[in-house]
């Protein structure tokens, strides 16, 4: 069970820039536990970002990228008061949601 | 994705530019710090799992932790932790943080000794506890002023003691705390070095542990640090939790009077 | 040396004096905990770092402060006694090997495997080829060492004899006595003075 995703969306000017950071383990399946036993992969393989139910981020991840990621970026189209959803699904095929209204 | 590509190409540059521009003093390092950890701090998830574990009814006494005394009364976590490291009448004795967490989790939740250590620090495959506990417990402290009173005669026991520790060269290396802690502007590779005998450099040192550890991918604490610094040291394992650790941690505490709290924080 | 024990003994009890309101004494209790809070591990033993040499008693009690001119110079003279020089003469090994001791932080450490070669992790305090940007500054900068000072033999010797025993030198010294404390091998020395003295070393170009 993982934690909510923070996330923060904010129009600044014609654009919102969202941050958002994810709590997942991004595990590699390279790592192994103090005895010798590999620990096996656990990652994030896709996530979507969505404005107003229009796809405006959609990012393919994998073992590269670290625990608990991290990322921002900007989009034109939005307004105060919309809708960012925010999507990932992972190895296993759990997923997450989380939504925030844009500030 | 040409965005996510920009993104990646910006984390790379900030990082490479931290590496190149070490040569900066700790004033730049830290607001460079400070926006990221605007931008949200991983330890923030552990901030929350620590709330909740505040909260839950452990076996088998079916109780919590909420009525766990860390100095200011039981229950009370807003401003413990800049009071920390203190006496506390009921043991007779000057304990930190992690060392009062252990008292409670044996008196309160009825926990062995045992149990109540057992993995202080997340490895590969298990979180800790303690970490988690720390992170919350250490975030309601955040924006306050360090406030750790000498008053009572084992605290200032503990400071001196603390302060011999520091000092004392041994082992193959000739190492002490000294030698690496005791000038301005210095550094080991590429990693500054505060001083922690001056109060501008203790202040930002200590106010900025716990910290969400980027090496680690974990919220690594104060007592974690100092128990890898002896390490290198090449002195004798430091046993988790002991009276040696908190001495240090006394010391250091004391010396970063004055500072403002901003932690759980964001590091390597 | 029967001059610097007195002189270590009065410091110590001045200092301890010194620091005890209470009529405390901190040193012993620190001691007390150094004994039972740490546990020996791997290659280092509590027992080691509960005697102190009287160099590392000296210069811990100071606790910062300055010591007097005669004291520092009993240090320097009882450290300069105990390098040992190469019996073959051959002060310069292979600058490749040097660099590779200079940049190994191993060795020493109870989470280093019993038996560790250890490095000199020279690049920890210092800057020495130009390549290398991670350096430290604990200690000067070695860049263009040998270019600087020539090929004599004083100044292989002064070398040599830093490298073995900094506190020949700087009593009291960050500097680890490498040859001194077995940090270090002979053929390590050798290795790190020709990463510092040979001309076509990338230290000196």
């Amino acid at each position: 069970m993982t934690q909510p995703m923070r996330i923060r969306a904010k129009l600044k000017g014609d654009e919102v820039e969202a941050k958002i950071l994810i709590q997942h383990d991004m595990e590699t399946g390279l790592r192994k536990t103090a005895d010798g036993t590999k620990i096996p992969p656990h990652f994030i393989k896709t996530l979507i970002v969505k404005y107003d139910d229009k796809v405006v981020l959609e990012s393919v991840m994998g073992i590269a990228v670290s625990k608990d990621p991290f990322l921002s970026f900007t989009f034109n189209g939005g307004a105060k008061g919309g809708t960012l959803s925010v999507t990932w699904i992972d190895n296993f095929d759990e997923t997450r949601t989380d939504t925030v209204i844009v500030d | 994705m040409r965005r996510m590509k920009q993104l990646v190409f910006f984390v790379l540059a900030l990082h490479i530019s931290i590496g190149l521009y070490a040569e900066s003093n700790s004033l730049e390092e830290s607001d460079i710090y400070k926006e990221l950890i605007e931008d949200g701090n991983p330890a923030e998830f552990r901030e929350m799992r620590g709330d909740e574990l505040w909260h839950k009814k452990y076996a088998p006494n079916n109780v919590s932790l909420e009525q766990c005394d860390l100095g200011k009364g039981p229950g009370v976590i807003e401003g413990a932790y800049v009071e920390l490291p203190r006496y506390f009448p009921d043991v007779n004795k000057v304990m930190d943080l992690e060392q009062r967490l252990i008292y409670c989790k044996t008196t309160i939740l009825g926990l062995t000794y045992e149990q109540a250590v057992s993995s202080p620090f997340s490895i590969a495959g298990q979180s800790s506890e303690i970490e988690a506990l720390v992170s919350y417990i250490t975030a309601a402290s955040k924006g306050m002023m360090m406030a750790v009173k000498l008053e009572h005669p084992m605290e200032k026991d503990a400071y001196e003691i603390g302060k011999k520790l520091f000092f004392y060269r041994a082992g193959s290396h000739d190492f002490g705390c000294v030698t690496c802690h005791s000038s301005n502007n210095k550094r080991i590779r590429l990693q500054n070095l505060p001083n922690l005998l001056v109060a501008n450099d203790a202040q930002a040192t200590y106010t900025t542990w716990p910290a969400y550890r980027l090496s680690q991918g974990e919220v690594r604490t104060m007592q974690h640090r100092i128990i890898d610094c002896l390490r290198q040291q090449r002195f004798p394992e430091a046993k988790y939790a002991s009276d040696a650790i908190t001495a240090l941690t006394m010391f250091m505490a004391k010396n970063a009077e004055g500072g403002i709290y901003n932690a759980p924080a964001i590091k390597r | 040396m029967k001059k610097l024990i007195l002189l270590i003994l009065s410091t110590g009890f001045i200092a301890g004096c010194a620091s005890s309101t209470t009529g405390k004494d901190y040193n012993a209790e620190m001691l007390k905990l150094l004994e039972s809070d740490f546990k020996s591990k791997g290659s280092v033993k509590v027992e080691r770092v509960l005697q102190q040499d009287d160099v590392q008693n000296f210069c811990s009690a100071l606790e910062g402060k300055a010591a007097s001119i005669d004291e520092l110079a009993e240090i320097r003279n009882s450290q300069l006694i105990t390098v040992k020089y190469p019996e073959d003469s051959q002060y310069l090994g292979d600058w490749k090997a040097g660099n590779e001791i200079a940049s190994n932080g191993k060795g020493g450490q109870y989470s280093d495997p019993v038996g560790t070669t250890s490095g000199g992790n020279c690049y920890g305090c210092h800057q020495l080829t130009k390549e290398e940007v991670a350096y430290g500054t604990i200690g000067p900068s070695l860049y263009q060492y040998g270019k600087l000072r020539g090929n004599s033999e004083d100044i292989y010797k002064y070398t040599w004899a830093k490298i073995y025993n900094a506190q020949a030198f700087i009593a009291c010294s960050s500097m680890p006595r490498f040859g001194h404390q077995g940090i270090l091998t002979e053929q390590q020395i050798k290795d790190v003075m020709a990463l510092l003295l040979v001309p076509e070393s990338p230290v000196n170009q």
